[in-house]
C-alpha cells in the first residue's frame, strides 16, 4: 500500500555528534507519524545555505512512534549537511516524507545486515523492524578503523553485532567481504541487506548471489525532487532506467545492471 | 471577486498558473501535496513518437540557485501515453496539455496527430527547444526556417490550441517568435532551459554524462524576464512566461512584462505545493491591490 507523502515542519528535539563529521538529528513532529518502512528516506530543506538550492535526501535512521520522532544519521560532506549540523534544538526543519520503497521485511527468519560508512543509516530502523518480526538479526558493520564503527550500542539492541575494520582496530581485520560470516554457511540467511559504498554493496551482492540468497541494496544518487517528477535519479536496471527515488532506493541486487558484473 | 481567468488560444484557464513540462511528472506525483485541479493547466512530460530511455546518469547537477539537467526526454512514447497514461489523466478537471518533442518533423506530426484525437487534451506545447537530445529538438528552435517549417507542419495536423515553446539558446528570440506566430502558433511559451555546464574539479570531469545540460531555476529568471518582455513586444499571440519562478511575486513580474500566463518548473522540486501557493498568493495580491482581472496588470511595465 502506498502511504501518502507529506510535507511538514519538524522541530529538532535532539542532536549529537558521533565523531567530528557524523551526527544524529532527532526531529519531532506534533502529530502522529504515518507508517514508515525501513529504507525509506526524507527530503530535507536546508535553509540559509546559498549553495544548497535543492533539498537533501537522507535515509530514515530510526522512528520513534511514541514520541513522533524521526532520526537521521548524517555525515558532513558539503554545505548542506554542514548547515544541518549547525542547527540547534527547537529549530524547524521542513521535510518531505516518507519517500521511496523500503526493504522487504522477512518474518521469523535469520537475516544478515551489512553496512559501511553513512550507509549504515537505514539499517538501525531495519534491524528494529526485523526483530519485531521475530527475525534472528546479524548485523555486520565495516569501517577503516574503530573510529568508523558508530552506534554499535544502538545496533546491539536489535541483533547480534559483528564488526570488521581494515586496520583490525576493532572486530575482525579486513574488508567487509573478508569477514568470517561470509565463509561458513551463508545459506543460513534468508536474505542479506546491504547499504554503504556501491563497491561494497556490489561485493556483498556477489557473495549473496553465489550462495543463491536474495540480497537487497540501498542506492544513493543525485536527486532533484525525490518524488518521481524530474527523472534525474535513474539507475540502469533489467527494465531500463528506473528512478531511485520511487522504484528504490532499495532494489533487489539482481535487478541492477551494475551489480551483475 | 477576483477573476484570474485567462485565454490561451481556444483554451480558457481559471487562472494563469500552469506547471512546466518535465518538472511536474504527469500530475499524479503531486496529488499528495496539492489539488491539481486548482491550477490553470498542467503540462505533462515531453512525449516522443518512440519510447526513449533518456541520457545516462548523472543527469543532474546542482548549481548556484539552480540546476542543470540532461534527462534527455525519457518517456515511454506516445502510444503508451494514449493507452496507459491518458485514461489516468481523465480524473483531472483542469486542462492537461502535452509537451510534444522529437527529432524529426514526421515524429512531431505523428505525436500531434495522435493527440489531436484525444478529447481531453485541449492543447499541445511544441518543444522545439530541448537542449538535451542529440539531433533535432533544440535545432528546430534555433533557426527561423526550421522553426517556421515545423510549426506550419504541426499546425496543419493539429486543430486545437497550439503552443510553441522557444529556446533561449538563440541570438534573436524575437525573430523566432515572429516566424512561429506567422506559422500559426496560438501562443508562445518561453523559456526552455539555458545551455550550461558543470565541472567537478576533483575528478577533472564534467558532472553530467552529456557534458552540457539545461540550466533552470532562479538563476535564469533575469534572462527569462528579458526574453519574455522582448517577445511580448514583438508578437500578438499570448505569451506564457517561465524560467525561475519561485513565488507569486516572480509570476507577477512576468505578467507585468506582458505574459498572459506563467509556468512553474524547478520550484516544484523545492516545494511540491508551490504552484497552488502561487495561485493563492496571486488572489491575495489582486484583492489587496483592487485588481479585477489579469488585464489590469498585464503588460503594464513602466519603462519611461
Ligand atoms: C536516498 C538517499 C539516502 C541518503 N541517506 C543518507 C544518510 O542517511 N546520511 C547521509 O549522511 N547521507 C545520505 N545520503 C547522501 C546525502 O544526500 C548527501 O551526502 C547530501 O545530499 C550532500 O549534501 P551537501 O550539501 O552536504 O554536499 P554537496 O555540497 O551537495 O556535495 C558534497 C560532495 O558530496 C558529493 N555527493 C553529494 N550527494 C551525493 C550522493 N547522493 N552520492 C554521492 N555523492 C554525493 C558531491 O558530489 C560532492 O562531491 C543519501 C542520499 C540518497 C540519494
Ligand atoms: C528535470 C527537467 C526536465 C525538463 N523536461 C522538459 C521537457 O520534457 N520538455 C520541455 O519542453 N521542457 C522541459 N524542461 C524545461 C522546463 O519545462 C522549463 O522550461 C525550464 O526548467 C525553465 O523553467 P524553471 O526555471 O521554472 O524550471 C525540463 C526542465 C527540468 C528541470
Ligand atoms: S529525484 Fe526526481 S525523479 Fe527521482
Amino acid at each position: 500500500m502506498e502511504v501518502r507523502k507529506l510535507i511538514e515542519d519538524f522541530s529538532i528535539s535532539n542532536k549529537y555528534f558521533l565523531n567530528a563529521e557524523t551526527f544524529v538529528l532527532e526531529l519531532k513532529h506534533t502529530n502522529m507519524l504515518p507508517p514508515i518502512a525501513p529504507g525509506q528516506f526524507v527530503e530535507v530543506a536546508v535553509e540559509n545555505a546559498p549553495h544548497t538550492f535543492l533539498r537533501r535526501p537522507l535515509s530514515i535512521h530510526h522512528v520513534d512512534y511514541e514520541n513522533n520522532i524521526i532520526s537521521l544519521f548524517v555525515k558532513i560532506v558539503g554545505e548542506g549537511t554542514r548547515k544541518l549540523s549547525l542547527l540547534q534544538i527547537q529549530d524547524k526543519v521542513n521535510m518531505i516524507y516518507p519517500l521511496g520503497r523500503g526493504f522487504t521485511l522477512e518474518h521469523k527468519k535469520k537475516v544478515l545486515l551489512t553496512g559501511g560508512g553513512c550507509g549504515i543509516a537505514p539499517l538501525l530502523y531495519l534491524a528494529d523492524k526485523l526483530k519485531e518480526n521475530l527475525c534472528e538479526v546479524d548485523i555486520l558493520l565495516a569501517g577503516k578503523s574503530s573510529n568508523d564503527i558508530l552506534r554499535a550500542d544502538a545496533y546491539k539492541k536489535f541483533g547480534h553485532l559483528l564488526i570488521t575494520t581494515e586496520d583490525g582496530s576493532l572486530g575482525e581485520k579486513g574488508l567487509i567481504i573478508q569477514h568470517s560470516v561470509f565463509k561458513n554457511n551463508l545459506q543460513k540467511y534468508a536474505r542479506i541487506y546491504s547499504c554503504g559504498p556501491e563497491r561494497m554493496m556490489q561485493a556483498v551482492a556477489r557473495l549473496a548471489k553465489a550462495a543463491k540468497i536474495p540480497s537487497e541494496v540501498s542506492l544513493e544518487n543525485t536527486m532533484a525532487c525525490g518524488i518521481g517528477a524530474c527523472l534525474c535519479c535513474v539507475v540502469n536496471t533489467k527494465n531500463g532506467h528506473q528512478c531511485v527515488c520511487t522504484e528504490g532506493p532499495v532494489f533487489d541486487s539482481s535487478e541492477l545492471e551494475d551489480f551483475q558484473k | 471577486m477576483v477573476d484570474l481567468s485567462v485565454n490561451i488560444g481556444k483554451l480558457r484557464m481559471r487562472n494563469p498558473v500552469m506547471t512546466a513540462s518535465g518538472t511536474f511528472g504527469y500530475g499524479f506525483e503531486f496529488d499528495d501535496f496539492i489539488d491539481v485541479d486548482s491550477l490553470g493547466a498542467i503540462i505533462v512530460k515531453g512525449t516522443t513518437r518512440e519510447a526513449r530511455e533518456g541520457n545516462a546518469y548523472p543527469r543532474m547537477a546542482e548549481t548556484p540557485m539552480g540546476m542543470l539537467n540532461a534527462v534527455g526526454l525519457q518517456n515511454k512514447g506516445i502510444d503508451y501515453f494514449v493507452s496507459d497514461i491518458y485514461p489516468r489523466l481523465l480524473k483531472y478537471k483542469t486542462h492537461v496539455i502535452v509537451n510534444v518533442s522529437g527529432s524529426k518533423i514526421e515524429d512531431y506530426l505523428y505525436v500531434a496527430e495522435k493527440l489531436n484525437d484525444l478529447e481531453s487534451i485541449p492543447a499541445i506545447e511544441l518543444n522545439i527547444s530541448c537542449p538535451n537530445v542529440k539531433t533535432g529538438g533544440m535545432a528546430f528552435g534555433t533557426s527561423c526556417d526550421s522553426a517556421a517549417e515545423i510549426t506550419k507542419a504541426v499546425r496543419k495536423a493539429y486543430d486545437k490550441t497550439l503552443i510553441v515553446k522557444l529556446s533561449p539558446n538563440v541570438t534573436s528570440v524575437t525573430d523566432i517568435a515572429q516566424v512561429v506566430e506567422d506559422a500559426g502558433a496560438d501562443a508562445i511559451s518561453l523559456i526552455n532551459t539555458i545551455m550550461g555546464m558543470a565541472v567537478d574539479l576533483d575528478s577533472r570531469k564534467p558532472v553530467l554524462s552529456t557534458v552540457t545540460g539545461g540550466l533552470s531555476g532562479p538563476a535564469i529568471k533575469p534572462v527569462a524576464l528579458r526574453m519574455v518582455w522582448q517577445v511580448c513586444n514583438a508578437v500578438k499571440v499570448p505569451v506564457i512566461g517561465l524560467g525561475g519562478i519561485m513565488s507569486a511575486k516572480d509570476a507577477l513580474e512576468f505578467i507585468l512584462c506582458g505574459a498572459t500566463a506563467v509556468q512553474i518548473g524547478t520550484a516544484n522540486f523545492i516545494d511540491p505545493r508551490i504552484s497552488q501557493t502561487i495561485v493563492r498568493d496571486l488572489n491575495t495580491y489582486f484583492e489587496k491591490n483592487n485588481l479585477k482581472s489579469i488585464d489590469d496588470i498585464r503588460g503594464t511595465l513602466i519603462t519611461s
